[in-house]
């Protein structure tokens, strides 16, 4: 079962960043919340392995275990 | 013209049990004459099982309630009898359609395999497969099958004893008293026998209502399942539309919770709904109109003693996903071959608490289900609403959303794994029949496998040898022998086979594997049987 990897992973994150809040701007908070939904779907599909999902959903909400 | 749920159609009679000295003493009752009291009379009727069926109304299904019935429910009314009658009056469909907010986002097909007799689903009206039902229990009454049914029978008490019950009846003419040594309670989600013995019936309750709508009108809509996510005629909530024989139509609108009932429910409030979403122009007239309120919940346990619960009165869900009589009916699948081995002495009383596990299991995937397809259309906060939106969203233009779209689950038949009936599996086989699943059909020439399955315990080879017959105390097990060159399609290999160059299944009479190895071995089999018939 592969691992959720919570070490740096992106090639340069500043870069992703600066992409993620270009995506959100100048929209409202409505359309920015969709965004971001859909985003995390997307990513969620991209990931594909329920277990790393589960694994994420736990970082996500900042529990260590 | 009198609508057929407004006939009567088992009128009350007076019986001799009536003006007896001492309560008559029936093997089996059946309390209910809904879709699965019926099927539970016939199913033990064809096995020469007597059998007494009370009901307190004398008619179908008032309105139609469940429409959609499912490939699994073909499969065991033709084992019952009335399969093809419900095929021939049914609309078959296989397709559907998501609408969200204005537009289309997408179409989808749910059969795409092919190769059994019976479609996916169809639909029909609750109110034909009752009289379908009806009708086959009265055609096995006049070949003298033991069966009786009872109309305005009211069942007022309910005594449980060791080894029978006793029931209190009320009639137009006055009470009295019958006993069976076996009660089968299809009573209904408000089951009064439930009530009256005392036992709880726990779950969730959705918080919404919804307007069901019958109506009749001449419209070339497809005879597809279209479903509506917040459309501009009924906002910020759902809606579907479904074809049903007769050009008789069924619409949902989604209400939310805090409304009135009684005044939705008036026509003048109704039809300018309907107009609002058919559109202006078409014509029609309502059939029936109804608002209902969902719940998931289900019975602790669904036996007690001599009294077994089953379909509706053991468990309820909400109807996205018509899991509620497609449900009921393999309930009755599961029973029915047990009790008839239980009342011949030939398996143990304890195989009775497998009907238990096995249904519990397939209740709460049904609840679960059904819960989570009510989750997404009614979200629960506004974040689930954000989540939902950005899945209809994403699933107009990229096809891996479109699993996560749930307007309703539809019903499959339970895999029973890890049933204490179930041997382990020994074939290297595919996971679709693997020990506990309901088989699947396969097309054999002109022919098909179910019905050579059905009702008794079959040994089936693939390409493998056995004997014709194996008797292990008290239970007779029939080889059925095949070859994949029966069928030309390759169904038989893709579904029975896979990679394995032979194999041999033990095939329980509702149709559901209990063993499989790549070739027959005696020790395994006896030993597979004695576990399917809970000796083991
Ligand atoms: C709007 C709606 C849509 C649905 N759609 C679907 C669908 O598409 N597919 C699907 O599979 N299911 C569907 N269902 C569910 C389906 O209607 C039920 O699951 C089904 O009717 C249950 O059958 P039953 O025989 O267990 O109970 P019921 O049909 O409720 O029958 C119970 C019987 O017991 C009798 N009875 C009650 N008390 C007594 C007493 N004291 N003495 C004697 N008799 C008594 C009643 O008169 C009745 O005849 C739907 C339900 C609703 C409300």
């Amino acid at each position: 079962m592969a691992d959720l990897i919570l070490t740096p992973n992106i090639d340069n994150a500043d870069d992703f960043y600066a992409d993620l809040l270009a995506a959100h701007d100048g929209i409202d908070k409505v359309d920015s919340d969709a965004l971001n939904a859909r985003l995390v779907l997307v990513l969620a599909n991209h990931i594909g392995d329920n277990a790393v999902l589960v694994q994420a959903i736990n970082a996500a909400r900042l529990k260590m275990t | 013209m009198n609508k057929i749920f407004e006939v009567p159609l088992y009128a009350y009679e007076r019986s001799p049990d009536q003006d007896a000295a001492t309560p008559v003493r029936h093997k089996v009752i059946v309390i209910g004459a809904g879709p699965v009291g019926l099927a539970a009379a016939i199913d033990l009727a064809q096995q020469d099982v007597e059998v007494l069926v009370l009901d307190d109304n004398d008619k179908v299904s008032f309105g139609s309630r469940a429409i959609c019935f499912s490939q699994r429910t073909l499969d065991i009314a033709d084992r019952l009898g009335c399969g093809q009658r419900l095929l021939d009056k049914g609309v078959r469909w296989d397709r559907g359609k998501v609408f969200f907010d204005d537009r289309q986002v997408y179409d989808f097909n749910l059969q795409p395999d092919e190769g059994f007799a019976n479609p996916a689903f169809i639909n029909l009206q609750q109110y034909y497969v009752e009289t379908f039902l009806m009708d086959r229990l009265r055609a096995l009454q006049a070949e003298g099958a033991p069966v009786q049914i009872r109309g305005r029978n009211k069942v007022e008490a309910v005594g449980t004893h060791e080894d029978h019950v006793r029931l209190e009846v009320e009639t137009p003419e006055g009470p009295y008293t019958v006993e069976a040594d076996w009660l089968i309670a299809c009573d209904g989600a408000n089951s009064p026998t439930r009530r009256m013995l005392g036992i709880d019936f726990d779950g969730r309750v959705f918080e919404d209502n919804f307007l069901i709508a019958d109506v009749i009108m001449e419209a070339d809509f497809p005879s597809e399942r279209w479903f509506w996510f917040d459309p501009p005629f009924n906002r910020g909530q759902s809606a579907l539309l479904h074809k049903q024989p007769d050009n008789v139509w069924r619409i949902d609108l989604q209400l939310g919770w805090d409304i009135d009932k009684e005044r939705e429910k008036r026509p003048e409030n109704v039809i300018p709904r309907l107009k609002e979403m058919l559109g202006e122009e078409v014509e029609f007239q309502l059939e029936w109109v109804s608002i209902y309120t969902f719940q998931c919940r289900r019975m602790e346990s669904f036996r007690q003693g001599r009294a077994i619960f089953a379909g509706d009165s053991a468990h309820q869900v909400s109807p996205f996903g018509a899991r509620g009589a497609n449900s009921g009916l393999q309930d009755v699948d599961n029973l029915c071959w047990k009790l008839k081995l239980v009342l011949d002495g030939d398996a143990p009383e304890s195989l009775l608490d497998s009907y238990d596990s096995e249904r519990i299991q397939g209740a709460d995937e049904n609840i679960r289900k059904s819960s989570r397809s009510t989750d997404f259309i009614t979200p629960k906060s506004d974040m689930s609403r954000v989540l939902r939106d950005a899945v209809l969203d994403l699933s107009e233009h990229f096809e891996f959303a479109r699993p996560m779209v749930n307007s309703g689950r539809l019903s499959e038949p339970c895999t029973y794994d890890g049933s204490s009936l179930n041997s382990a599996d020994a074939l290297d086989g595919p996971a679709q029949t693997r020990p506990g699943s309901a088989c699947p059909d396969v097309p054999l020439g002109g022919d098909f496998l179910l019905p050579k399955l059905a009702g008794q315990f079959t040994l089936l080879t693939i390409d493998a040898d056995a004997p014709e017959i194996l008797q292990e105390d008290g239970i007779e097990v029939r080889r059925l022998a095949l070859s994949v060159k029966d069928d030309m399609t390759l169904a038989l290999k893709r579904r029975y086979l896979g990679d394995a160059p032979s194999a041999v299944y033990l095939i329980r009479p509702d149709q559901h594997v209990a063993a499989r190895r790549d070739t027959y071995e005696e020790n395994a089999f006896r030993h597979a049987i004695r576990r399917a018939s809970g000796k083991e």
